[in-house]
């Protein structure tokens, strides 16, 4: 008697060739985007510049604080930092404790491990609370080729169902630094994504004044045939896909939404329904409950029915193996991008 | 020389070379990628070795045959490791080796069962698999079968409730036929597990749990031999742990005395010559 929902199911996996080999980028510390600037550890700094005026900030991990980018500010305020071990379910409560008490956490893991490991306690000792404690996470959706259990690609959908719950998707350096102030002054819980190691800068490469909202939606890029909506670093990839499709005479529009929850709504509707255009969403996440059919839904229930496809990875486990191959096999690199869209122009 | 003692000795290598076969393999993984556990995987090679060429019956042509030991990685981190032992039992193919990490290999960085012929269970999850092995030793009991359940686990992975859930339900449900190995390394992802969330006392802990537990030298084959006989010759049905203090870069000197952290940087040129040294100490 042996259970055979995936017995040998390795006699199926074909090896590749060795010429046509690529080493693997599953250790990868920092998301890679080609002729951008990067900044070293945004999330670290911005909390330890915050943490100068603002005595309530205290800093919790759970043995991922080097790679969270938490050790910048457990080595500025080294009595202000709190390292729980491998232990993600105390993290969380015991960030709501030190919020019941009055201060202001920052707890980080990886997206993984606060969504599937630690929900339960995120959701009725922080969520039900609404208490102050801000969760940040590495590792969101698809950013490394470890294999599933490192691949947060549900963790919006999982946070979505959750009142009180906020929930940011930053997309580059830019994004980071400026909303960890924005995040501590918000009164309720915060679920955020984080990109760390060296992270790109590219929003204001776009928009000079960019400046971080909570709740805002913001057209990083005009364009008159197509309107992305994205969200995280598929910002970036959008506004590449973009350069590249007006080579092609495509014009595509890019409005960078990086809160998930709750949703600008009004940002959304105003720019959807503005003439004609094919609008399509862009996520480094899972299409089932995620930005997509976060905006599906808003455009649905409001009456505006553009032509609408969504990008985003499949409702699957995801292979292992290196990230540009994996971005690539799921159509979230540019080129899966532009790829996409010109089959549906 | 401690020869091989399973319940079908296949060779008369002695389990000394079998440990240093399994470094050679994994630093010659670790070439191909450039990166990998290594440090883990020289650390824990004394424990596969007595485990593979030791403790456990399996039939190496057919990794799925009911009366197998099951050998649950709980680490998947250390896949490396358990590839290398893999090879060396004749479960995995040694032409694949050169493989490692690659897209499309069946040796991804971090272990997954429908990946890896041998590989039981997807860990990687850290405190998975001591859960996943009470259920596995009911079924057993279940089924009359009297094959063991082993599971390695870390230091790091006694931080996580789960492990404690699952450490209490063992004992509860009599689950003699589980032996859980749990490599005691002292080192975890941000530092020293003893100095971030310490699990000392832990023989003590998994008795007041109801296991019959053991600490040993885990880079002390001869130990480590005894301490499996030990293991399996309880007689009452409590479950068993051993903890292995073990030492990371085990066997490469140079290595054992860097800086350690939990991925140990080798440069591109130190793969061989961590492979020469290692050659130095070619047992038998
Ligand atoms: C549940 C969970 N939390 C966090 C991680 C991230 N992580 C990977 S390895 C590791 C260190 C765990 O300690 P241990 O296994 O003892 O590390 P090692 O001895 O290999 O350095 C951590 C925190 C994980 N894989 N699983
Ligand atoms: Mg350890």
């Amino acid at each position: 008697m042996t259970h055979d929902s995936h017995a040998r199911r390795y006699e199926q996996r074909k090896v590749t060739p060795k010429e046509n080999r690529v080493a693997t980028s599953a250790m990868i510390a920092s998301l890679a985007a080609e002729g951008y600037d990067t900044e070293p550890a945004p999330f670290g700094h911005a909390l330890v510049e915050l943490a100068k005026t603002r005595e309530d900030i205290v800093g919790l991990s759970a043995d991922l604080a080097k790679y969270t980018d938490l050790h910048i500010f457990a080595n500025a305020y080294p009595d202000r930092f709190y390292q729980m071990g491998m232990a993600e379910q105390v993290l969380v409560s015991a960030a709501a404790g030190l919020a019941r008490e009055g201060f202001t956490p920052f707890a980080t893991t990886y997206a993984v491990f606060a969504s599937r490991r630690a929900y339960d306690f995120i959701a009725m000792a922080i969520a039900e609370e609404n208490l102050p404690v801000k969760i940040v996470c590495a590792l969101p959706g698809l950013t490394t080729g470890y294999g599933p259990s490192h691949q947060a690609t549900e963790d919006l959908a999982i946070f979505r169902g959750l009142p009180n719950m906020t929930i940011v998707d930053p997309c580059d350096a830019v994004d980071i630094r400026q909303m960890v102030p924005v995040l501590a002054d918000h009164k309720g819980p915060v679920y955020s994504r984080l990109l760390r190691g060296k992270v790109p800068s590219v929003l204001t490469r776009y928009k000079p004044d960019y400046q971080f909202q909570l709740g805002r939606a913001q057209l990083i890029r005009e364009g008159k045939d197509v309107l992305m909506v994205t969200s995280g670093f598929m910002t970036m990839r959008a506004l590449d896909a973009a350069e590249r499709l007006s080579k092609d005479g495509v014009d595509v529009a890019v409005l960078h939404n990086p809160t998930i929850k709750p949703l600008d709504r009004a940002t959304i509707l105003a720019e959807a329904g503005r003439g004609g255009r094919l609008v399509v969403t862009a996520e480094n996440h899972t299409i089932v409950g995620g930005l997509g059919e976060a905006v599906a839904t808003t455009l649905l229930t409001n009456g505006v029915t553009p032509t609408f496809r969504m990008i985003g990875l499949p409702d699957e486990f995801l292979e292992a193996g290196a990230l540009p191959t994996l971005h690539d096999m799921y159509g979230i690199s540019v080129d899966g991008i532009v790829r996409q869209i010109k089959g549906w122009i | 020389m401690i020869e091989e003692s399973r319940m079908a000795p296949v060779s008369n290598v002695s389990l000394e070379r079998r440990a240093w076969n399994i470094r050679r393999k994994a630093l010659l993984m670790g070439e191909v990628q450039g990166q990998g556990y290594i440090g883990q995987a020289l650390g824990i090679a004394d424990v596969l070795a007595a485990s593979y060429f030791h403790a456990m019956d399996y039939r190496p042509a057919d990794p799925e045959w009911e009366g197998r030991d099951r050998f649950l990685l709980s680490i998947g981190h250390y896949a490396i490791a358990l590839y290398a032992v893999l090879m060396e039992a004749g479960i995995l193919p040694e032409e694949e080796l050169e493989t490692y990490g690659m897209d499309d290999s069946r040796m991804p960085m971090s272990g997954m069962a429908s990946y890896t012929p041998g590989m039981e269970i997807t860990g990687g999850s850290l405190g998975h698999g001591l859960g996943i092995a009470v259920g596995m030793a009911m079924g057993l009991k279940r089924k009359n079968n009297n094959a063991f359940v082993y599971n390695l686990m870390s230091d790091g992975e006694l931080g996580e409730g789960s492990t404690w859930e699952a450490a209490m339900s063992a004992s509860h449900h009599k689950l003699g036929n589980l032996i859980c190995l749990v490599d005691f390394n002292d080192q975890q992802a941000d530092g020293k597990s003893t100095e971030m969330l310490s699990a000392e006392p832990v023989v003590p802990k998994f008795e007041a749990f109801g296991w019959h537990a053991q600490r040993v030298n885990g880079n002390d084959l001869a130990a480590v031999v005894a301490a499996f006989d030990a293991a399996r010759a309880v007689t009452d049905d409590r479950p068993r742990v051993i903890v292995f203090d073990t030492t990371m870069c085990k066997g490469v000197p140079f290595l054992e005395q860097r800086d350690i952290t939990h991925f140990v940087r080798v440069e591109a040129d130190e793969w061989s010559k961590a492979l020469n040294v290692l050659e130095e100490g070619k047992p038998a």
